[in-house]
């Protein structure tokens, strides 16, 4: 089983050989401009040595660089006995030999990242605001992400190809400059010499790889960075079988993301969340996949927490044929059942009730409207506003706001009754008659709810403890 | 000189085996030592569970002393595990155990003092974390043992095992999903 991640890692080496190629093209066109016809290997021996260079100084200092970096300091057990307990649980799960370093930054915003080419050497930090923030079971999801991407060895794989890139991006930077300043005169140089029409092609050959190649290769970087994301997560539904924990600390901590101080572009890939693109929307250059989609994966699950399951929920999410893990999984059929949620402390359950009952009241006082939400918000809206529709603020689902008018003037339009019970406290997920998949939060306690699609109204039986 | 070749080609095609059959071996090897390693590591957690739980009862006893007959059931059942040999008398023992500790747990519950001691906390967190070790342990004992079993079992690791006498293990299961999720209290 633990072969299934063996295909994934077979491509990504394949995009380290590409970028390898392109490396080596790169540098043997400069050298022909440089010295056309006998420059073009010196030129692949010089691109070459500035990646040797630049892999030394990253493998000798990295990791140290960039915890000083993020200003992680780190601690022991009696720091933090929760965190270090979850640590130790996933290092356990994982079947990782030695448990990782655990460092804590003093940040506000909730993230989390590892480092460490070797799982013996490895270190994860964790914001302070994460633990704040987190219960039990979202740190032991976030803990397991990080702890899956030493186990996949994401942080050896993403050293090397981000050195890769700088090479390639230093090479191309130098050659573009050393044409734009000081290029006429030589061009007029070495024509003299009598390359003729063989020589220019070669200019314009390197030219066009100059441009490109950083492209090229910062594309496929960003391609490995994602599907690494997408991995880890699977890992950490696996190592934690608790696909929600992780749902719910990647919502929690994609709102707040923004607000990381001690960021830094050369650490923000490595986050559990990006913290410089939290809010952004999908694009070609992101490190990470959307957390929306990431938490929807997460969430269609369906009580199973294998890879095989991840893989599944991953194609219904994105309506392909093509999977994230590899196709080897799917043969093996790793699928394994989930686990039921850690129960929170009773006394902290109870608080939180007895707040919501005040509300609600002062809410009914008030003549608010409330509209629940699948993702289990209940969104609060004064009974004079204008708009028609509201957007979640936790999913962004877009709610029509009922009027109370409008509800009564067309009695013919009456829509079909439906009726949905629940099992029991856990996410569930269940088809509305019009075919539309509705997913169902264990926080959800509405009576009812509208199907986004066709509108019609769901009666939710057995939700809430409290009734 | 055709002799020669086919010799040759023959003494390079016993090699070539002989080095596939080592090659499967020690795959086969490294298997079965991942599987005792993990063994160990579900040892390693049921013991710190044994060692919490004197200072467990020591702790409630002080705020629910009457509860003689439950206390005395966790120390029973303690005493039961750690005395007990072999995979499935000591799974036996275990779940026993982990049903005398959530009962402990429910009684627990109508004490709000004891829920406020910050030693008692401390107590419950090392508590939820072993159990969850525990877990998580077995989880991973029980995948090696599927990989091992399975690997013993396909062609061609099957020859190689049957020769040299790999069988499988057996899974290590404490209680299923249902007696392992803690009883709600509902008033």
């Amino acid at each position: 089983m633990w072969e299934a991640i063996r295909s994934n890692r077979r491509r990504s080496w394949w995009l380290i050989a590409i970028m390898g190629v392109l490396l080596v093209c790169l540098g043997t066109a400069i050298g022909l401009v440089v010295a056309y016809p006998h420059g073009g290997l010196p030129g692949a021996g010089i691109a070459l040595l500035v990646w040797l260079v630049l892999w030394l100084i990253a493998v000798s200092q990295g990791e140290n660089i960039l915890l000083s970096l993020a200003k992680a300091r780190r601690i022991e057990r009696a720091d933090a006995p929760q965190l270090w307990n979850v640590v130790e649980e996933m290092t356990i799960a994982s079947g990782l030999k030695s448990m990782p370093k655990v460092y804590i930054i003093d940040d506000n915003a909730p993230n989390a990242f590892a480092v460490g080419r070797r799982p013996e050497r490895a270190a994860l930090a964790v914001t302070a605001g994460l633990l704040k923030r987190l219960n039990r079971d979202e740190l032991q999801g976030v803990i397991a992400h990080e702890i899956g991407h030493i186990h996949n060895l994401d942080v050896r794989f993403m050293t090397i190809a981000s050195v890769m890139v700088g090479s390639i991006v230093l090479i191309a930077d130098g050659f573009l400059r050393a044409l734009w300043y000081g290029g006429g005169g030589r061009r007029s140089r070495s024509s003299s010499r009598g390359g003729g029409y063989a020589q220019l092609i070669i200019l314009g050959v390197a030219v066009l790889l100059a441009i490109l190649a950083p492209l090229c290769a910062q594309l496929l970087y960003f391609a490995c960075s994602r599907r690494r994301e997408y991995l880890a997560d699977a890992s950490a539904a696996r190592f934690t079988r608790y696909p929600p924990g992780l749902a719910a600390a990647l919502e929690k901590i994609s709102r707040r993301a923004g607000q990381t101080k001690s960021t830094n572009r050369a650490v923000a890939p490595l986050y559990v969340v990006n913290p410089l693109q939290a809010k952004a929307k999908f694009n070609l250059f992101s490190t990470h996949p959307p957390t929306e989609q990431r938490v929807r994966i997460l969430r269609s699950m369906g009580g199973r927490a294998g890879y095989a399951d991840y893989e599944a929920a991953y194609r219904e999410v994105h309506g392909g044929k093509r999977g994230c893990i590899g196709a080897a999984t799917l043969e093996s059929g790793d699928s394994v059942a989930a686990r039921a949620a850690t129960p929170e402390p009773a006394a902290k359950q109870q608080a939180v009730e007895r707040a919501r009952e005040v509300t609600d009241l002062l809410d009914r006082i008030a003549n608010l409207i409330l509209i629940p939400c699948l993702c289990g918000v209940r969104i609060k809206v004064p009974p004079n506003l204008k708009r028609d529709t509201v957007a979640c603020p936790r999913c962004g689902r877009a709610h029509a706001v009922p009027r109370v008018e409008a509800a009564t003037a067309k009695p013919g339009q009456a829509p079909r009754a439906m009726r949905y019970a629940r099992k029991g406290g856990g996410w569930e997920s269940f088809k509305c008659s019009c075919g539309h998949g509705i997913q169902l939060s264990p926080a959800f306690s509405a009576p009812y709810l509208d199907c986004p699609k066709c509108r019609c109204r769901i009666e939710i039986v057995g939700s809430g403890s409290s009734s | 000189m055709a002799l020669l070749i086919a010799l040759a080609v023959g003494l390079g095609m016993i090699v070539l085996l002989a080095l596939w059959f080592f090659a499967i071996y020690n795959g086969l090897v490294r298997l079965r030592q991942e599987v005792k390693n993990s063994w160990a590591q579900i040892d390693v957690q049921l013991k710190r569970r044994h060692d919490l739980i004197p200072n467990l009862v020591e702790t409630v006893k002080g705020y629910a002393g009457h509860e003689k007959t439950t206390l005395e059931e966790v120390v029973k059942a303690r005493a039961a595990a750690v005395s007990a040999q072999g995979v499935d008398a000591r799974g036996a023992a275990e779940r026993g155990l982990s049903g005398a500790l959530g009962r402990l747990m429910l009684i627990v519950e109508q004490y709000p003092d004891l829920k406020a001691n910050q030693n008692f906390l401390a107590l419950q967190e090392e508590l939820t974390s072993t159990e969850n070790k525990i877990g998580f342990s077995r989880q991973y004992y029980n995948d090696s043992v599927m990989q091992y079993n399975t690997r013993i079992q396909v062609v061609p690791a099957n020859v190689v095992a049957g020769m040299c006498q790999f069988r499988s293990e057996t899974f290590f299961e404490i209680e299923d999903q249902a007696e392992r999720a803690v009883p709600q209290v509902k008033f």
